[in-house]
């Protein structure tokens, strides 16, 4: 990245936000009306008739929506994975991606809090999970793992917005001193009178580290209550003490291969090569391996113990799980797709082809999603008494919620591009020499 | 000193257990008896026709939405002729240490003065995660807003709610019916004794296997059949403490001997 300018770099940036072709808004047109008709017109159906309109049954009263909920909860640590602790530990290719990867943090929680609501029978009254005081002196249930969610994704998400929005009142201030029309307001607005002074910088990057410490801990805690909420129960197959550090490490895993796919996205459509590298794709991949590697040795792990306690209900889950559910192929699959192929990137070669790049971090996603899936999917189906087994098939509403969510993330990622600096201009500014009358100077 | 820790103890499992109490009005209990059950399902019809569960349909019923509250489980082991058909009535068991309790966020579930884990309908925002801890399948969910063809409707019962869809339900061990006995002992300035009230299911059982009453009362029937060596509670390894007692089926150990006194199965 030597031979950009600072100037270049603004222009760059305020050009992904001010200039639009076609293509964009056909692309958010689309994302925008797949996301109503595949995830808004069946849950509204679903509201109304009632949650029979799903597949679940009653021994198997959780199903595709709670996975959905868990992967995109997963996803959503990638931004706090690539921003905080790449920050704390002054790794520098982090800077032209993280911008991107909090607003996916941000998104994705956005998604799986909605699907908390999708998957309750009566979202109306989502409110009583909330500790309000009321004439009635209700209270909510702090033993609840339901309850610790509540509180633990409410604040993740609050915290994740402002990380993002603190890394990024400089930028908008850089925005607000280019833009023209109706951006102009806007952005002087969310700049907050933002002028650059010593003063401003310094405590901009105290607070930036605050949270980027803060935030870190908050994550891991995140994932591991999620995964509370199946390992505090009693079922076989959910009651696993390995579901804390397996959520988040799968977490982990999940986001970064999620960030992968969107910036080799993101750098095509957008034509920021310059700033998104082949060097990027390689240290990602790498952390990819160690992922993978790390999530098959829980899993291993997790499979043994089961195995391994040999009571006739743990025995059955595991049996289920492999071979006798409806989807057990599947189980298969996400070992191909989670443990085998990222060993490809054990090559440099592999780690910089974007194709490969492409094909085994959708093939993670599809993995991890699948794991989730088979937590709960398989699990319930065979709990203790034999007389109420039966296996759950989700029905083509869930299917097309499931499918309308990726539409609903993407568009509002499509948003962001256009109203947000996407990519951070003065973090980038700091892989670039100091502009000096002759030429540049480095670092 | 003992006396203080003791009472931290006490408060701290106070705000760990919900519903947590030292003391109960009453303990509720339910005893069953196998060897006298015929598993006719006289029971499962009494409890449709007093808690007014909705009759689902064939296609709800085949994808495992039936809404019996109590259901005999049939077990057959071996092949024709060597046969042997097992079946055990199951209905909510009133666990002390419920795992649904600890999971509702809302406190639609939790234990009550008299020991019983109850459900409040309007509390419930439908979040499955009872059901989904219910280590025993018994509790119940309103897929649909259900309707009763008239002139179905006009049997409900009035001392029941109607419940609506996304609410959760069980088994109440017949809270109405108990409402009715307590108020009524109180009036007589006593407790409730055998025989002021019956649940349906009891009410129903053409061979008594199913009584009822209060284990805090020494001298009550349940109390006595409790302490039958037959005596057993479902899936006990799991610490769920329960309130329903099972009384083991004895049954012939060889095919033909049927003199009755062959070592006992579950």
């Amino acid at each position: 990245m030597d031979n950009i300018s600072y100037k270049e770099v603004n222009e760059d940036v305020v050009r992904t936000m001010t200039k639009t072709g076609w293509k964009y808004w056909v692309a958010l047109i689309l994302c925008a009306g797949l996301a109503v008709a595949l995830w808004g017109v069946p849950w509204g159906y679903q509201i109304y008739v009632g949650q029979g309109v799903t597949g679940l049954n009653t021994p198997t009263f959780w199903g595709i929506y709670l996975a959905n909920f868990v992967f995109w909860i997963g996803i959503s640590h990638s931004g706090t994975l690539l921003s905080a602790i790449l920050f704390i530990t002054a790794t520098p290719w982090r800077r032209s991606i993280y911008r991107s990867a909090e607003a996916i943090t941000f998104f994705s929680v956005l998604t799986a809090a909605i699907f908390i609501f999708v998957h309750m029978g009566r979202p109306w009254n989502f409110y009583w999970t909330m500790p309000y005081f009321t004439t009635r002196q209700l209270w909510v249930n702090f033993t609840s793992p339901i309850m610790f969610d509540v509180f633990a994704i409410s604040t993740y998400m609050t915290s994740s917005v402002i990380f993002l929005y603190f890394g990024s009142i400089p930028d908008l201030a850089a925005v607000r001193d280019r833009v023209t029309g109706w951006r102009k307001p806007v952005y002087t607005y969310l700049s907050l009178g933002w002028r650059g002074t010593d003063a401003e910088w310094h405590w901009l990057s105290k607070s930036y580290t605050f949270f980027a410490v803060f935030i870190i801990p908050l994550a891991v805690s995140v994932h591991s209550i999620v995964s509370w909420d199946f390992a505090l129960s009693m079922v076989p197959g959910l009651n696993k003490t390995i579901f804390a550090p397996y959520f988040v490490v799968g977490a982990i895993f999940s986001g970064t291969a999620a960030i992968v796919t969107l910036m080799v996205c993101f750098r095509k459509a957008m034509k920021v090569e310059k700033y998104i590298t082949l060097m990027h794709f390689d240290k990602l991949c790498m952390l990819l391996l160690v992922m993978s590697l790390l999530w098959s040795y829980i899993n291993v792990v997790e499979v043994f113990s089961g195995w391994f306690a040999n009571t006739s209900a743990e025995n059955e889950t595991l049996r289920y799980r492999m071979f006798l559910a409806p989807h057990s192929y599947m189980f298969w699959l996400m070992i191909l797709t989670n443990s085998i192929l990222p060993l490809l990137f054990i090559f440099r070669r592999l780690r910089t082809s974007i194709f490969v790049c492409v094909v085994v971090s959708i093939g993670i996603n599809v993995g991890m999603w699948i794991e989730r899936y088979l937590i709960v999917a398989t699990s319930l189906p065979r709990k203790f008494l034999p007389n109420m087994w039966h296996d759950y098939i989700p029905s083509l509403l869930e299917i097309s919620v499931t499918v309308g969510s990726f539409f609903f993330f993407a568009m509002l990622f499509l948003i962001f591009v256009k109203v947000w600096p996407s990519i951070s201009i003065y973090e980038v500014k700091e892989d670039i020499g100091f502009p000096m009358r002759k030429g540049f100077k480095r670092h | 000193m003992s006396g203080i820790l003791t009472r931290i103890k006490d408060k701290l499992k106070s705000y760990r257990v919900p519903g947590y109490r030292t003391k109960f009005d009453y303990k509720w209990t339910m005893v069953v008896d196998l060897d006298r059950c015929s598993g006719c399902e006289a029971c499962v019809v009494a409890c449709y026709a007093e808690n007014n569960l909705p009759v689902v349909g064939k296609r709800d019923c085949d994808v495992s939405r039936r809404f019996s509250w109590i259901r005999i489980e049939r077990y057959v082991e071996g092949e024709y002729p060597d046969v042997k058909v097992k079946f055990i009535p199951i209905m909510c068991q009133h666990c002390d240490t419920a795992p649904c309790e600890i999971g509702c966020p809302v406190y639609a579930t939790y234990h009550n003065q008299d020991g019983l884990n109850v459900q409040v309908y309007n509390r419930c925002v439908g979040t499955f995660t009872c059901a989904t801890y219910c280590t025993y399948d018994v509790r119940r969910f309103n897929w649909f807003t259900y309707k009763w063809d008239a002139p179905l409707e006009q049997q409900l019962n009035p001392d029941v709610t109607v419940r609506e869809m996304g609410v959760m339900e069980k088994c109440t061990f017949c809270i109405q019916r108990i409402r009715v006995a307590k108020d009524t002992a109180k009036d007589e300035g006593r407790k409730v004794t055998d025989g002021d009230m019956q649940t349906a299911c009891m009410q129903s059982c053409p061979t008594d296997a199913i009584t009822f009453g209060d284990m805090n009362d020494p001298n009550s029937k349940v109390s006595k059949l409790a302490k039958s060596p037959r005596r057993y509670r479902l899936l006990e390894e799991l610490d769920t403490d329960p309130s329903v007692i099972y009384l083991k089926r004895v049954m012939d150990d060889k095919k033909g001997s049927g003199n009755g006194h062959g070592s006992s199965h579950g």
